[in-house]
């Protein structure tokens, strides 16, 4: 797993992933382009910021892999990646496998103090 | 298993932990504010932790280090933001390098904890992790991911075959 043997590669695409993410316009951009319907123009009319300002978020998020700008017909729409959005997930299982460590050794310490009471 | 709900969401990056205990909401708290408790529980199995200065009080901050399988001493720091015992604590962590000084290179993530009685002498605890950057968490997980849930456990049956 990539995860296991971070390389220099690997941590600069989280890096993008995170630092993509790290901003709730582009969050929201992500959410709203998991249907893949909306071309920038049409994303930026849910924004009170300009179109250019949205065409930018847009480029971020597609240097760091998490939409794509596809070809339907004659309309260019903004897609998410699943794949990217993946990685952030991957990350979040890890995370989650150390909190249940930490939480089963915090019951290990409130057992033994209850022995020691009795 | 006490960890009643896990949620993560991978757009906010953020992660909720749920858990209930048979304890009191001041015992639970003792887990954090007690720092022999607290290195008990907080480093991986294999990188115990030792907190060198710890005080639950807005604005203190505590420093820790953990060590690894290979003698690696792997330095962190905690900003304590908002204390309410037993109820409610705020923290930003973050690394710190060998000499224990904030790693600024190495960006921090906020944990927000909540402490509360659900009665029959029950407490539930929720932690939400805001998550620190990819490099940060790169290197908390390099830390983490040898042992796994598999050794977390071992670590437990080791602490109670002690009594």
């Amino acid at each position: 797993m990539q995860l296991m043997q971070p390389t220099q590669g690997s941590v600069r695409q989280f890096d993008r992933v995170f630092g993509a993410l790290a901003d709730a316009t582009r969050r929201d951009i992500v959410r709203r382009a998991i249907d893949g319907n909306e071309g920038v123009a049409e994303l930026a009319t849910h924004f009170p910021m300009s179109f250019a300002a949205v065409q930018k978020h847009v480029a971020v998020l597609e240097r760091a892999g998490l939409v794509g700008k596809h070809r339907v017909g004659r309309r260019k729409v903004v897609r998410t990646e699943l794949e990217g959005l993946h990685i952030a997930q991957r990350l979040l299982d890890r995370y989650e496998e150390i909190w249940h460590g930490r939480i089963a050794a915090m019951n290990t310490i409130l057992d033994e103090s209850k022995e020691t009471a009795q | 298993m006490t960890v009643t709900a896990v949620h993560k969401d991978p757009v906010a990056l953020t992660m909720t932990v749920t858990a209930e205990f048979n304890a009191t909401p001041e015992r639970v708290w003792q887990l954090w504010a007690d720092p022999r408790q607290l290195e008990r529980w907080w480093g991986p199995p294999t990188y115990p932790a030792t907190f060198t200065t710890h005080d639950l009080r807005p604005g203190a901050q505590s420093d820790y280090y953990m060590t690894g399988p290979n003698g690696e001493q792997p330095h962190g720091w905690w900003k304590i933001l908002e204390v309410e015992p037993p109820s409610r604590l705020v923290l930003r962590d973050g690394f710190a390098d060998e000499h224990g000084q904030p790693d600024a290179t190495l960006p921090d993530g906020i944990m927000r904890v909540a402490v509360e009685d659900i009665g029959d002498g029950r407490t539930r605890m929720s932690i939400i992790s805001e998550f620190p950057s990819a490099e940060a968490m790169e290197q908390l997980l390099a830390m983490g991911q040898e042992e796994g849930m598999k050794q977390a456990i071992g670590q437990i049956d080791a602490i109670l075959a002690e009594g």
